[in-house]
């Protein structure tokens, strides 16, 4: 029984990093420039498949592999930027959100078309003999995704308190209008939220492809569970966003392991819509707090 | 008769004849297919159009409302065996109330959070569709729903059919126009514009939202059985979260708050897909980039471009010189 939950607590856990991540990689564009990235997605599913396709075509190591992975999904993160939102950037955001959605479609079409319709995995990152864990058995790689989750979010949270362009990011956050007349150069910051996004949710994609397998259509359902976390913690709090993807992990394993594995996929979206109802601004949202 | 009611019949009117004659200029059956598909669509964007363009309430899960009337009129008349009529009242039914019990507490929900409420509800919808093997035949779809036939005539032909959407889409259609024009129409515009200063002028809000909330959905629900009663299949595919996004991109790309907006594109996406068959696999590459290249240079939808193609006919009319940054944004 007890062995059960904790088997649960960590499945739920290590797939939770990913939602968390990609909840962060939201939360960072929305904070930055007001928009809701629709293909966030993509750019985690992006993360897994250039693993994947890095170490197969170049025949590169697997941390090679993953590191240039992650840092091409970062380029295709800022040239979206670049080439899509940058020239409409006084649309309706309406229209904003309308051209990641195009982004998203190409995005997974060119996915498609490169890499085909199949499944593909990736090794492990490191070992595989299950670690005994409370009367759990712990894939090695759940203790990867855990631990490189929590140093990327240290490394953020480093970056946003005590780095020059963070601080100018966080600044965009505040007041756009403010921060341009201090000198900030919102477009760049736009450019850098656009990017770093990309790489967060691209780390998020390479640590989940050695558990969950990865193909050119699985970001849709990766975002929208990473647009439920932000949500879920409260939209512009990118720590809530990291605490709310972990949530939405946890309830769909356990919901998966104690109800029925077919709903998995309901049960977050079922209590993220009972606690809009009585908390209308999530968990960690200040209440009333409209960001404009 | 009020002034703009005698014009809005003219403008159905118009409409319904453009309707009419649409199948003689086809080359040939196949396409009348696509048409009945796209007035179907339409019809969804026009109720979706009132909800997101008028009143500024999002909705990312109208597909839900779209498949719940599909699938209840295809269980009612076969599975329990009663007549079209009865299933598909049912089937709109069912939609306007699933829509009043979900709309009560989702609509004080705003911006993002109505987003991602209405698209949970929706993506719940679909698993549960998924899933109810028993009731909805899961993945796989639900078979054997019977033709349409009312009243001893049964619409067999795709044409038949195509006139009959034709007919319901004009009605929609003129239903639409005179809403926004009554006092119904007034509020919502006033609610989209700003809350506080609509509650200050007395208007109900709740009590709108909800409304125009409901008609959407029943406006979705009547595409729905019309839907169900034209491929006699329908499967949990055809009403997922991308089928609500596509719903969300016609009125947007067709540009917000225009009826004739909406309409065009919702013709326009059902249509593309068709035009973009001969070019094999990289059709969905083709069809993020129209998507982008639309927002990107008709920032007012189709209506708004056609808008500003209409301004300069006139200004060269009248033989002066196009302003600079005017309607300019024309692909």
């Amino acid at each position: 029984m007890f062995a059960a939950a904790a088997q649960y607590l960590v499945s739920g856990l290590t797939v939770g990093a990913t939602y968390g991540l990609t909840g962060l990689g939201f939360t960072m564009i929305f904070n930055t420039t007001g928009i809701i990235n629709f293909a966030q997605g993509e750019f985690v599913m992006l993360g897994g498949m250039m693993s994947v396709f890095f170490r197969t075509w170049l025949g590169l190591d697997l941390f090679s592999a993953i590191l240039l992975a992650v840092a091409v999904t970062a380029l295709v993160g800022a040239a979206m930027e670049r080439l899509t939102i940058r020239p409409i950037q006084g649309s309706s955001p309406i229209n904003l959100v309308i051209a990641t959605i195009g982004v998203s479609i190409l995005i997974r079409g060119a996915a498609m078309l490169l890499w085909g319709k199949d499944t593909f995995s990736l090794p492990p990152f490191g070992g595989t003999a299950p670690i005994p864990l409370f009367g759990a058995a712990v894939q090695p790689q759940s203790l990867w995704a855990l631990a490189i989750t929590l140093a990327l979010l240290t490394a953020l949270k480093l970056f946003f308190s005590a780095s020059i362009h963070g601080k100018a990011m966080l600044a965009c956050a505040c007041n756009r209008k403010a921060a341009h007349l201090m000198g900030i150069s919102v477009a760049r910051m736009s450019l850098f939220s656009f990017a770093l996004s990309a790489f967060t949710g691209a780390v998020g994609g390479a640590i989940l492809a050695p558990i969950t397998m990865t193909s050119y259509d699985v970001g849709m359902m990766l975002g929208l569970k990473g647009f439920a976390a932000c949500i879920l913690g409260g939209l512009g709090n990118p720590f809530g966003a990291a605490v709310g993807g972990l949530l939405i992990g946890i309830m769909e394993s356990f919901g998966a392991g104690y109800v029925s594995s077919a709903y998995k996929d309901a049960f977050a979206f079922v209590v993220l819509l009972l606690l809009l109802f009585v908390r209308p601004s999530g968990l960690f949202g200040k209440s009333g707090a409209e960001r404009v | 008769m009020r002034p703009w009611y005698a014009r809005n019949l003219a403008k159905a009117a118009f409409f319904a004849t453009a309707l009419f004659l649409a199948p003689f200029f086809l080359p040939n059956e196949y396409y009348i297919n696509i048409l009945i598909l796209g007035g179907i669509n339409a019809l969804i964007a026009l109720g979706l159009n009132l909800l997101l363009g008028y009143a500024g309430q999002i909705s990312l899960g109208h597909a839900a409302f779209f498949g719940l009337a599909a699938y209840a009129t295809a269980v009612a008349t076969t599975r329990l065996g009663l007549p079209i009529p009865v299933g598909m009242g049912l089937g709109v039914s069912l939609s306007a109330l699933v829509a009043w019990l979900i709309g009560m507490p989702t609509l004080r929900l705003r911006g993002h959070y109505l987003a991602m409420a209405t698209l949970g509800f929706g993506i719940i919808v679909h698993i549960v569709m998924n899933e109810t093997v028993e009731v909805t035949g899961g993945p796989s779809g639900f078979v054997g729903i019977p033709r349409l036939a009312l009243l001893g005539f049964s619409f067999d032909s795709d044409r038949s059919y195509y006139y009959l959407v034709a007919a319901v889409l004009a009605l929609a259609a003129l239903f639409s126009l005179n809403l926004i024009d009554s006092r119904v129409g007034r509020a919502l515009r006033a609610i989209h514009t700003s809350e506080s200063a609509a509650q200050t002028a007395g208007v109900d809000i709740a009590g709108y939202k909800l409304f125009v909330f409901v008609l959407s959905a029943a406006f979705a629900g009547v595409a729905g059985v019309l839907y169900a009663h034209f491929l006699c299949f329908v499967a949990p595919s055809s009403f997922g979260f991308h089928f609500s996004v596509q719903l969300v991109v016609m009125v947007v790309l067709g540009g917000m708050a225009s009826v004739w907006g909406a309409m065009a594109g919702a013709f326009f996406l059902t249509a593309l897909p068709e035009a973009l068959r001969g070019f094999e696999e990289v059709d969905i590459l083709i069809y993020g980039a129209i998507l982008v290249a639309c927002v990107m240079y008709m920032p007012m939808g189709m209506a708004g471009a056609a808008a500003g193609v209409w301004r300069r006919i006139g200004r060269l009319r009248r033989g002066r010189v196009p302003g600079q940054g005017e309607g300019g944004h024309v692909g």
